[in-house]
C-alpha cells in the first residue's frame, strides 16, 4: 500500500498540484464549500425556511451585533424577515452547487456523446450536429437559458412551477453550454479516430458505439475533464444570473443568486450584508473552481509540463 | 496448393473533391484519386505474398480492402471464397473475420494507450464472447515477452516489444490470415530482424498466409514467396523472389533494384531513379510508367498493358521481351 501512495505522490500530476500554492488554495475553499453545503443542516444555527422559528423583530440585525430588540446575535446578520444570513447562505450554496453541478454534468453527457458522434459518423450527422452548435453560439448563453426557462415555465401549471423551477434551471443551462463539449469532443475524436488501435477496433470487428465508447472517449477525457471544471463555474455564474433576473431558483428555495437579488433590495437603505455575504460566496466560488480548473488545464497539457 | 485469397479486378477510387461549395462557386469538377487500378491476384496458402511499392502505390489500400476496413470500389477479393463486401450472412462474416488479423505499420499507434496490454490482446476474442482466461499471458509468452507484462500498460513498452503485443493480438482469434502492413518500418534495424524472425516462426508454427506490404526490398526477399510489385495502383510485375531479383522483367522493377544500396558497391554511385512518380488523380493515359520509363514508344503512351505470363514472371509491359534481350545482349 505504502509504494502504491508514494506512486501516487510522486507522480507529475500531484507533483504539479504539491507545487502550486494557487491549485492547493483553489481546492481548499471549493472543499470547504462543497461541504459547508452537504451538511448546511447541521452546521447552519438557524433553520431559515422553517417560518415558525423566525421572529420579524430579528429583521435586519446587523453582523455580529446583538438585536435592538431580541437581544440575538447574528454572525452575518440578517434580513428583512429576520432570517439568518450565514444560514441562508449555506442553504443557497447547497442549491448553486447543485444547479451548477446537474447542469455540467447534463451538458457533458449530451455534449461529449453529440460530439463522438459527429466525429465518428461523419457526414450529415456531423454537419447538422455542428451546425445546430454554431447557431446556437451566435446567442449568448443566458439568452439561451431564459428562452428554455421561459419556455418551460409557460407549459408547466402554476402548481408545480416552485416544484420543477430547480430542474427546469438544470435544464436550460445544460442546453446552453453543451456546444463546448461537443466542439471539443469532436475536436480530439477526429484525431484519434484517424489512428490505427481504432482501425484495429473496427477490423476486429467492434461495432461503432463500442468504439466510441471504450476506445476514442477514454482517451479524450482530459481536455473533457478541464471543459467540466471550467464549465462548472461558469454555470454557478449563470444560475446566479438567472435567479438574479429572477427566472432561476424560486424564493422558497433561493439560491446565492437569488439571495443577491433579495439583498440588492437594501443595498441602499444600509443594509449592505444582506448582498454583501453571498456575493463574497459566490466569488470566491466561482473563482477558485475556475483557477483550479486553469490549474487543471495546465497540468493536463503535456506541451507545458 | 490452393488460392487462400483471390483478389480480380480489384479497383478503388477516392473521392478527393473540394467542398460541395467550393465546387460550384469555382466550377470545380468532382475529383477522384485511382489509389488501386485493375489488380488481380492470388494468395496461396500458408504462403508469404509480399506487396512491394512507393508510398501512395496503393499497397495500403489492398490491405485494408482485404481486410474489411474499406470497400472495394469494384471488382472481388475472395477469402477462402468468401467475400466480404458481398456476403450477408452474419456467420459466415463473423467467422471469416476472425480468420483475417492485421499488424498496423506504427506499434506506437496501434496499441490503444489507456488499456492495459492483457485487454489489448484479447479483445478480438473477447468481442466474439469466447473464452479469454488466461490467453493473454500464453500469446504474450509466445511472441516472446513475459507473462507478468499483461498488467502493463502499452507506454511502458519499446517499440519491438509492442510490435510483438501487436503480434500477439493479431494471432488471439486463431486466425489463418495476417495482413502485415510495413510491420517493420517504424523500427530500428536491430529490432525489425527480431520480429521478422518471430513473424517467420509463427508463420511455420501456426501455418499462417501472410500478406506482407513493404517499401523495403532486403526484407521481402527474404520473408516472401511470391513478390509483387506495385506502380500507381497497378500491379506491374508478380513473381518469386529469386526470379524477381536475379532477371526483373519490368522496366519499373529494374530501375527499383538499380536504386537499392548494395553492400558489394560500397563507394560507387547508385542509379537514381529519374523522375516523380506521377499525380493519382491525373494518371498518365497507357502504361502508368511511360512517363520516366526509358523504352516507352507511341504504344505505351496509348494502350494499357495486360498483365501477362512470361515464363516465372507475370508482367505489365508491352516491350518486356525486347527488353529482356536488349539486356541479356549487354551482359553477354
Amino acid at each position: 500500500m505504502t509504494t502504491r501512495f508514494a506512486e501516487v505522490w510522486d507522480s507529475d500530476f500531484v507533483w504539479n498540484f504539491r507545487h502550486s500554492p494557487v491549485a492547493i488554495l483553489a481546492l481548499l475553499v471549493v472543499s470547504v464549500l462543497v461541504l459547508a453545503a452537504i451538511f448546511a443542516p447541521w452546521i447552519a444555527p438557524h433553520d431559515p425556511f422553517n417560518p415558525a422559528t423566525l421572529n420579524l423583530m430579528n429583521g435586519f440585525t446587523p453582523p455580529g451585533e446583538p438585536n435592538a430588540f431580541t437581544g440575538e446575535t447574528f454572525l452575518l446578520g440578517t434580513d428583512d424577515q429576520g432570517r439568518d444570513v450565514f444560514s441562508t447562505i449555506l442553504y443557497g450554496l447547497r442549491i448553486s452547487l447543485f444547479v451548477g453541478a446537474a447542469a455540467v454534468f447534463l451538458a457533458m453527457v449530451i455534449g461529449v456523446i453529440l460530439g463522438l458522434v459527429a466525429a465518428y459518423v461523419g457526414g450529415w450527422a456531423e454537419t447538422i450536429i455542428m451546425r445546430i452548435a454554431d447557431v446556437q453560439l451566435t446567442f449568448p448563453a443566458i439568452l439561451v437559458a431564459m428562452l428554455i426557462f421561459g419556455v418551460a415555465k409557460g407549459f408547466t401549471p402554476p402548481e408545480y412551477r416552485n416544484e420543477v423551477a430547480i430542474w427546469v434551471l438544470i435544464v436550460a443551462i445544460a442546453l446552453s453550454d453543451w456546444v463546448q463539449f461537443a466542439r471539443v469532443v469532436r475536436g480530439a475524436a477526429l484525431v484519434e479516430k484517424n489512428r490505427e488501435y481504432v482501425q484495429a477496433a473496427r477490423m476486429i470487428g467492434r461495432t461503432g458505439p463500442a468504439i466510441m465508447m471504450r476506445h476514442i472517449l477514454p482517451n479524450i477525457l482530459s481536455p473533457v475533464l478541464v471543459i467540466a471544471t471550467i464549465s462548472l463555474a461558469l454555470a454557478i455564474i449563470a444560475e446566479a444570473t438567472l435567479s438574479f433576473l429572477g427566472v432561476g431558483a424560486p424564493p422558497t428555495q433561493p439560491s446565492l443568486g437569488t439571495l443577491i437579488r433579495i439583498g440588492q433590495g437594501f443595498l441602499f437603505s444600509g443594509e449592505w450584508w444582506i448582498l454583501f455575504f453571498p456575493a463574497v460566496t459566490l466569488l470566491a466560488l466561482a473563482l477558485s473552481v475556475n483557477l483550479l480548473g486553469d490549474w487543471l488545464r495546465d497540468a493536463l497539457n503535456p506541451k507545458l509540463n | 496448393m490452393s488460392a487462400m485469397v483471390t483478389i480480380r479486378n480489384l479497383t478503388r477510387t477516392f473521392d478527393v473533391s473540394k467542398p460541395w461549395l467550393n465546387r460550384v462557386l469555382e466550377r470545380l469538377p468532382r475529383q477522384k484519386l485511382t489509389a488501386v487500378s485493375d489488380v488481380t491476384l492470388e494468395i496461396e496458402e500458408k504462403s508469404v505474398y509480399a506487396l512491394v511499392g512507393e508510398s501512395g502505390s496503393g499497397k495500403s489500400t489492398i490491405g485494408k480492402i482485404l481486410v474489411g476496413l474499406l470497400p472495394p470500389s469494384s471488382g472481388e477479393v475472395r477469402v477462402e471464397g468468401v467475400d466480404l463486401a458481398t456476403e450477408t450472412d452474419p456467420k459466415v462474416r463473423e467467422e471469416l473475420r476472425s480468420n483475417i488479423q492485421m499488424i498496423f505499420q506504427d506499434p506506437y499507434a496501434s496499441l490503444n494507450p489507456r488499456w492495459r496490454v492483457k485487454d489489448v490482446i484479447v479483445e478480438p476474442v473477447k468481442v466474439r464472447g469466447g473464452k479469454t482466461e488466461g490467453l493473454a499471458e500464453k500469446l504474450l509468452e509466445q511472441v516472446g515477452l513475459s507473462a507478468e507484462d499483461a498488467g502493463k500498460f502499452p507506454h511502458q513498452f519499446s517499440g519491438g516489444q509492442r510490435q510483438r503485443i501487436c503480434v500477439a493480438r493479431a494471432l488471439a482469434s486463431n486466425p489463418r490470415l495476417i495482413v502485415c502492413d510495413e510491420p517493420t518500418s517504424a523500427l530500428d534495424v536491430s529490432v525489425q530482424a527480431q520480429v521478422l524472425n518471430l513473424m517467420s516462426d509463427l508463420k511455420d508454427e501456426l501455418g499462417l498466409t501472410y500478406l506482407f506490404i513493404s517499401h523495403d526490398l532486403t526484407v521481402v526477399r527474404h520473408m516472401a514467396d511470391r513478390i509483387g510489385v506495385l506502380y500507381l495502383g497497378q500491379l506491374v510485375e508478380e513473381a518469386d523472389p529469386e526470379t524477381l531479383f536475379e532477371t526483373p522483367r519490368h522496366p519499373y522493377t529494374q530501375m527499383l533494384l538499380a536504386a537499392a544500396p548494395k553492400l558489394d558497391s560500397f563507394g560507387e554511385t547508385e542509379a537514381v531513379p529519374q523522375g516523380e512518380i506521377p499525380d493519382p488523380i491525373n494518371p498518365p493515359p497507357g502504361c502508368v510508367f511511360n512517363p520516366r520509363c526509358p523504352y516507352a514508344t507511341e504504344r505505351c503512351r496509348i494502350e494499357r498493358p495486360e498483365l501477362r505470363r512470361m515464363g516465372e514472371t507475370r508482367v505489365a509491359c508491352h516491350h518486356a521481351e525486347e527488353i529482356a534481350r536488349k539486356l541479356s545482349l549487354e551482359t553477354a
